[in-house]
């Protein structure tokens, strides 16, 4: 029963993070409709950035601060180089375009800071300590309590603030918005700026479990089957998703995974999603919108 | 506007047996058919045949059985490759355990398997429209790999878990030479490119069109809607499979599952969008940019003489930034990709001897 | 003679508002029955709940003798009900003439192969399905237009090629959604004008929905007046020009 548990919230941890990567998709998809594949790629670069930063001894807030600025710019160059000129352009062309912007991003980040892994202390301790028969890592309790507060800061800024209350009337009706005086570009800038500080914050939690390295830019693709899960437009959806999903994989790979030899880690929550589907096309948070002819 | 009265239709002259336009069609035809059987295998040096022209028109193919799907029924794949190792490993087993099979009877089973496993994957297709099936073809994508590492029955217990190319003889002739592997992969897409224009000129093609247009209409005038997804994923599978064949086997020689990788779907993907979505002929263009740009680019790096470059992972990573932005950037200066510039040019020659 | 058409306490919801309220009417077998009423009064929902595009929460349908709870797009149409669209729904990218044959997909009997390589049904069903294209192109005067890509039509021929699509099939029930709107005075005159002929010619039972009173009294046998998802009104044009419930709910409204 403890191993089981332990698996589970190592999964669940896992999940946290696909989630918190699912909440940088979700804000984007939002705002823009785009279903962003660069997002992998912003999780390894802020990540790649901040450690280069703190082992040149630059210290870590300054650092953060530092490559949450780059993100912010990155931001703004996406709106203006790709966004912009990709106006009105259908769905499947855009992805392609966030495709090419992950090969450049991810390119350009290792072409500058070099293809090593690096390894990333962020000061909390990742030592598992007993709670009552049960071992779970201290480092485990910190970042989930992090992805809390930071999901709970979004959550605040986007149902209460002016600029929140502007990305739900452009993610509801965009014509109407900017006939309302919403301007389409600012929109943009600001939520790929949140979505990036969101990626760094992913990638600082799992840089400091799994090193800094490229595989970051893959979690990615674990976000498809998130967010068909959680919903692709609800910010507690991915989170949820995320969790069912690391949880469900953690388990599976333990307890299907010896049936048929080897680890089914790599394909497992693609199955999983497309059965929700089947159960809840618009996922666990996501509305359906009724068709009109 | 119009009212019917100024509608009626001028009486035209009665049909010739065979119109300009056929005749046009005729001549383009067979014009191909002596560049690619006649001229390409004279001229082409191997290093031509084997690094620039094998792969180009392989892919190219590989570009026209997702456009079957993507472009003329409007179905999302992102697990191009996936269906392409399917298709290789089963003509790899179907040749070391059915002896004597011969070479198109192994073809022609390999894609019949591959669209089996589309269809499999594409039953999610019949509850759900747009990005969300990219969910079970993503699933395939990384599905099959794992099956073909996992078991390595598939690969004949090999110790390396890779397939080798049998050797490729047909009625007796030896097909291991470039030229001979060139002929046989032109051979393999002559007849599919053919096909493939029959799909799309049929009731099948017109309907796919129709439901890619406006699926509720579709549905409303008795289209059968799920049953033409089906066919889309099989018959879209069945050309991959084959692809993956020639891919493996006419042009790597060797292959693995991860031959087939995540990175060779998009670059599927690429080709469609670049040459052009609903196009035949476009894909060839989408496949020549894949297949040189990155030749392109090494020529380039060497030339330029960037000493501080000499590191390998250095050079691999500029390429991937500038092939990146080169994507994003054809995306947005032709919407309606590169074969845009096909149609451009045919108007330019069509307008010159009125003017 | 019997009724073609016969809906019995029919409602509908969307999220909790109501558009069809426990609606009953009968359509009888070769006539134009036009539904009428203000903006949002369900008459759009009802041709969805007709042809199974959407699917009622109560009541039943009875079509040609046969009775339903609910019934599925493909196969009212092979049952033969035909339907053009309020919105543009032609399939933008294809001629004039590839979108008349679409039309035509339930009666198709070839397979697949059959299609793709010419042979067994395929072969009587190209010269069939070309000939009945042709013919519905002539008679809605779109030859000209025959081999144009749709999305480049004006508006007023692409709703023709939409009449013409579901026509093609040659439905037992027609159902129009406001195949004037948009038009001018002259285009709305021609349009009804074919409406009318179509019903004469091939006796379709036609059902449509046009906003302009006008129009409609003169070309419907029988009128069905909505309002806020109730039937309002249901008769002849004299009786329904005269009801004071229909003035009531008209006034103001009309356009």
């Amino acid at each position: 029963m403890a191993f089981f548990l332990e698996t589970l919230i190592a999964g669940l941890f896992a999940g946290l993070m696909y989630g918190l990567v699912a909440i940088g998709f979700v804000l984007i998809y939002k705002a823009s409709g785009v279903f962003n594949f660069a997002q992998g790629a912003m999780v390894f670069l802020a990540a790649l950035v901040f450690v280069t930063l703190v082992e040149r001894g630059v210290h870590f807030w300054v650092a953060f601060a530092a490559t949450s600025a780059l993100m912010v710019l990155v931001a703004i160059a996406i709106e203006a180089l790709v966004l912009r000129p990709l106006r009105n352009r259908d769905p499947l062309t855009l992805f392609m375009a966030t495709l090419g912007l992950s090969f450049v991003i991810d390119g350009a980040t290792q072409f500058f800071l070099g293809t090593d892994v690096h390894m990333l202390d962020i000061g909390i301790e990742d030592i598992a300590q007993d709670y009552g028969g049960l071992f779970i890592s201290q480092f485990d309790i910190i970042a989930s309590l992090i992805v809390v507060a930071l999901v709970a800061v979004l959550a605040l800024v986007f149902s209460k603030t002016r600029m929140g209350i502007s990305l739900r009337a452009v993610a509801d009706d965009t014509l109407a918005a900017q006939s309302i005086g919403i301007r389409l570009p600012v929109i943009w800038r600001i939520v790929w700026s949140v979505a990036g500080i969101v990626a760094l914050v992913a990638g600082l939690l799992w840089g400091a479990r799994q090193g800094v390295q490229y595989s970051l830019s893959l979690v990615t693709l674990k976000a498809l089957p998130v967010l068909i899960i959680g919903g692709f437009s609800s910010i507690p959806g991915a989170i949820v998703g995320g969790l069912i999903v690391g949880a469900s994989e953690a388990l599976a790979d333990i307890y299907l995974g010896p049936l048929v030899n080897g680890s089914v880690s790599t394909w497992f929550a693609y199955i999983l999603a497309v059965a929700f589907l089947l159960v809840r096309p618009a996922g666990l948070f996501g509305d359906r919108d009724i068709e009109r002819v | 506007m119009t009212t019917l009265q100024d509608t009626l239709p001028d009486t035209g002259p009665a049909a010739p047996i065979l119109s300009n336009a056929a005749l046009l069609r005729l001549a383009v035809v067979a014009a191909g058919l002596v560049v690619a059987f006649g001229i390409v295998p004279a001229v082409a040096t191997d290093y031509w045949l084997s690094s620039i022209i094998i792969p180009t028109v392989v892919m190219g193919l590989a570009g026209i059985s997702l456009n079957l799907l993507q472009g003329y029924a409007g179905l999302v794949s992102l697990g191009s490759a996936a269906f392409m190792s399917v298709g290789v490993f089963s003509a790899y087993n179907l040749i070391l355990r059915v002896p004597g099979l011969p070479l198109p009877a192994v073809l022609l089973l390999s894609g019949l398997i591959a669209a089996a496993v589309g269809v499999f994957f594409g039953l999610p297709a019949l509850r759900f429209r747009g990005f969300y099936l990219g969910a079970s073809t993503l699933g395939a994508q990384f599905f099959f790999p794992w099956l073909f590492t996992n078991y390595p029955w598939f690969s004949n217990d090999s110790q390396s878990l890779t397939i080798s190319a049998p050797r490729l003889e047909f009625l007796g002739y030896d097909l291991q030479s470039p030229v001979g592997r060139y002929l046989f992969v032109a051979t393999v897409t002559a007849l599919l490119i053919g096909l493939a224009f029959l799909v799309v000129r049929s009731r099948l093609g017109r309907e796919w069109m129709a439901i890619r247009d406006q699926e509720t209409a579709a549905s409303v005038l008795g289209i059968r809607v799920a049953r033409r997804k089906l066919q889309a994923y099989a018959i879209s599978s069945f050309f991959l499979g084959i692809t993956g064949v020639l891919w493996g086997f006419a042009y790597l020689g060797t292959a693995d599952a991860h031959t087939y990788n995540l990175d060779k779907s998009f670059q599927v993907l690429f080709i469609v969008l670049i040459g052009g979505t609903a196009t035949i002929f476009g894909n060839f263009l989408g496949a020549a940019f894949i297949v040189l740009t990155p030749i392109l680019l090494d020529h380039l790096v060497l030339a330029a003489n960037i000493a501080y470059l000499s590191d390998q992972g250095a050079i691999t990573n500029l390429q991937r930034v500038i092939f990146g932005a080169i994507i994003i950037f054809i995306l947005i200066k032709e919407p309606d990709g590169l074969s845009a510039w096909i149609r451009r040019g045919a108007e330019a020659l069509r307008a010159r001897p009125k003017t | 003679m019997a009724s073609l058409l016969e809906l019995s306490d029919v409602s509908l919801s969307f999220r909790g508002v109501t558009a069809l309220n426990a609606l009953s009417f009968a359509v009888a077998r070769g006539e134009i029955c036009a539904l009428i009423g203000p903006n949002g009064a369900g008459k759009s929902s009802l041709l969805n709940v007709i042809n199974g595009v959407y699917r009622a929460d109560a009541g039943d349908i009875v079509f040609d003798g046969r009775r339903f709870e609910a019934i599925r797009p493909g196969k009212a149409a092979r049952l033969g009900i035909g339907r053009t669209f309020q919105h543009n729904a032609l399939f933008r990218r294809l001629t004039v003439r590839e979108n008349v044959l679409a039309g035509l997909s339930r009666h198709g009997g070839a397979s697949f192969i059959e299609n793709v390589f010419r042979f067994g049904r395929d072969r009587q069903e190209r010269r069939d399905f070309s000939a009945r294209a042709d013919r519905v192109i002539a008679f809605l005067g779109l030859d000209a237009a025959r081999d144009r890509i749709v999305s480049t039509l004006s508006y007023g021929i692409q709703k023709r090629v939409d009449l013409a699509r579901a026509l093609v099939s040659e439905p037992k029930l027609l159902l129009l959604d406001e195949p004037m709107a948009g038009m001018n005075q002259d285009e709305k005159t021609e349009m009804s004008r074919i409406i009318a002929e179509v019903n004469r010619a091939f006796g379709t039972t036609i059902v449509l929905i046009e906003h302009d009173v006008g129009i409609v009294l003169g070309l419907a046998h029988h009128i069905v007046v909505l309002d806020y998802g109730r039937k309002v009104a249901d008769g002849a044009p004299d009786a329904v020009r005269n009801d004071p419930d229909v003035i009531a709910a008209y006034l103001g409204t009309v356009h």
